[in-house]
């Protein structure tokens, strides 16, 4: 049962890259970035088990708590072009 | 007794896995058939939200040891957390730089938009 | 069979994901990309059950390196310039090495073969003797800490040469590699949204804990020194993302930064010197207390500590050497 689950959740990040590939703005692969990153964590915590290694439970935790600060860097940074932009 | 807990946990485990996936892979269809940026953030938010729900939930009824219980739990609260400030920070940043919502085209024309 | 579907799977994606990097122009997206490309070189790596690379490469990789290709694009106009397109040699170099080494791989052994060179001689005796030599669960831990010490010194000694030369690059021969007082201004970006702020700020404590976890628990699962610098860094960044560039600053002055990062290098090479004292070769830690076993658990405590306190002020110097020139 956890196979159907990992091989759902691998289809999952094929077309989240796929939606990376084809975004016509940037905004679209962060999204993508972001979408991967939760699948990441997911398949992790989901092959852990699959494995019978309880202690990689560990990577799937650190990953959620990281996950997060890559979409902020984006609303901070993208703030300071579009604030640019505006002005000139 | 403990052979018909073990049961409806396999089965209960069985139903919270695949509806999960079902969810995750929803979400990931409509991340590519969305037609706006702001509608594919939203199929992405909202199952990223019901996806790890459902799938941790199924996999906290495999574990072995109460340690892995507190983990598979710390995971879920942590996304719970952060994928809906994702989501925010996304669609703010966007709008922000001048991408605009599509929108809808209304399905009467002869009804007047609402604004 | 399951790994060797896995393995598949998620090198087309890198291969395809590599492809997309390279061809596109506009740099940010070329960024998301290289985010994407590292967490399938995590997922890759912990498919082949190589958990503490797989935390090294998330952490790394998809945390820290994102935002500081950020912070960098943040100073830069985002569309890359056209180089020249002298291809003819670049691709007549690129075809012979493929060739070479397509034709190599029919050599090496079928995945995770036993009775491959590279799992006989060390490997072997590694594992056999870190039980009573050692006597810490996690093998890898024992054989980077202990067996393989003088390498992970030079690791260290590598990302603190990256820091420095990344200060020298960016200061352009002034003297001052960091503002010591930034202007208020700096970088405030996300002091007026309400939800990162308030989301930000219940998450940074647990990103914090978590690395502190991770240092300490090495020996025992996945984790050490440069997989909780990571996260630490990590934390400190969301930090500064939230409350600005000042306010970052002045929890962590530029010489405190330079301090952890020259003193867990330190840190490690003398527990390596004090060993030399005590009658012991460089870095053998079985002379440190009075039981060997327990003089290795010292000194593996220790040097991690040292790598973790490196790798931490490092990219920290990285990451606000681009952010405090933002403006």
């Amino acid at each position: 049962m956890i196979i159907v689950a990992s091989i759902a959740i691998f289809v999952t990040m094929a077309l989240a890259l796929l939606r990376g590939l084809l975004g016509p703005t940037v905004y679209d692969r962060v999204l993508a970035m972001n979408m991967f990153g939760t699948k990441t964590v997911l398949l992790l915590a989901s092959v852990a088990f699959l494995y019978g290694r309880s202690d990689f439970l560990d990577l799937a935790l650190a990953y959620a708590l990281i996950n997060f600060i890559g979409v902020q860097a984006v609303l901070a940074f993208v703030q300071k072009a579009a604030g640019a932009g505006e002005e000139s | 007794m403990a052979a018909v807990a073990e049961i409806v946990c396999w089965a209960l485990g069985w139903v919270l896995l695949t509806s999960g996936a079902a969810f995750v892979l929803i979400g990931g269809i409509g991340v590519l058939r969305m037609p706006d940026l702001y509608t594919r953030i939203h199929a992405a938010g909202l199952t990223d939200s019901l996806g790890p729900i459902l799938v941790l939930s199924g996999l906290m009824l495999q574990v072995g040891n109460p340690q892995e219980l507190f983990k598979l739990a710390a995971i879920l609260l942590f996304m719970m957390i952060t994928g809906p400030t994702a989501t925010y920070a996304l669609a703010n940043a966007a709008l922000m730089a001048g991408i605009d919502p599509v929108p809808a085209e209304s399905s009467r024309p002869d009804r007047e938009q609402v604004r | 069979m399951i790994v060797a579907v896995f393995g598949i799977f998620l090198l087309t994606l890198l291969v395809v994901t590599a492809i997309a990097i390279v061809r596109s122009s506009d740099l940010f997206s070329a960024v998301m990309l290289s985010g994407i490309f590292s967490l399938l070189m995590a997922a890759n790596f912990f498919v082949l059950d190589a958990a503490d690379v797989a935390l090294t490469e998330a952490a790394v990789g998809a945390g820290v390196a994102t935002v500081l290709l950020l912070g960098a694009l943040a100073l830069l106009p985002t569309d890359e310039r056209q180089g020249n397109r002298h291809v003819g040699l670049a691709a007549l170099t690129m075809a012979a090495n493929i060739t070479v080494i397509i034709y190599a791989t029919h050599d090496v052994p079928p995945l995770g073969d036993p009775a491959a060179p590279a799992q006989q001689h060390v490997a072997a005796w590694y594992l056999a003797h870190t039980p009573e030599l050692i006597d810490i669960p996690n093998v890898v831990t024992a054989v980077l800490a202990s067996f393989r010490g003088y390498d992970t010194i030079g690791e260290v000694f590598v990302i603190l040469i990256a820091g420095i030369g990344v200060l020298f690059v960016l200061s352009g021969g002034r003297d001052q590699l960091l503002p010591k007082r930034p202007e208020p201004t700096l970088n405030t970006a996300l002091k007026h949204h309400l939800i990162p702020q308030v989301v930000g700020r219940l998450m940074i404590p647990f990103i914090i804990l978590f690395g502190l976890y991770t240092q300490f628990h090495g020996e025992y699962g996945p984790g050490g020194g440069f997989q909780a610098g990571a996260l630490v860094a990590a934390g400190l960044v969301l930090y500064s993302l939230i409350e600005g560039e000042q306010a970052a600053l002045e929890l962590t002055p530029p010489n405190l930064l330079f301090g952890l990062a020259l003193g867990g290098a330190l840190l490690y090479g003398a527990v390596g010197v004090i060993a030399m004292l005590l009658g012991g070769t460089f870095l053998d830690y079985s002379v440190l207390l009075s039981d060997p076993i327990a003089g290795q658990h010292l000194g593996i405590i220790v040097i991690e500590l040292g790598v973790g306190l490196s790798v931490t002020g490092v990219m920290l110097t990285i990451y606000h050497a681009f952010a405090s020139r933002v403006s």
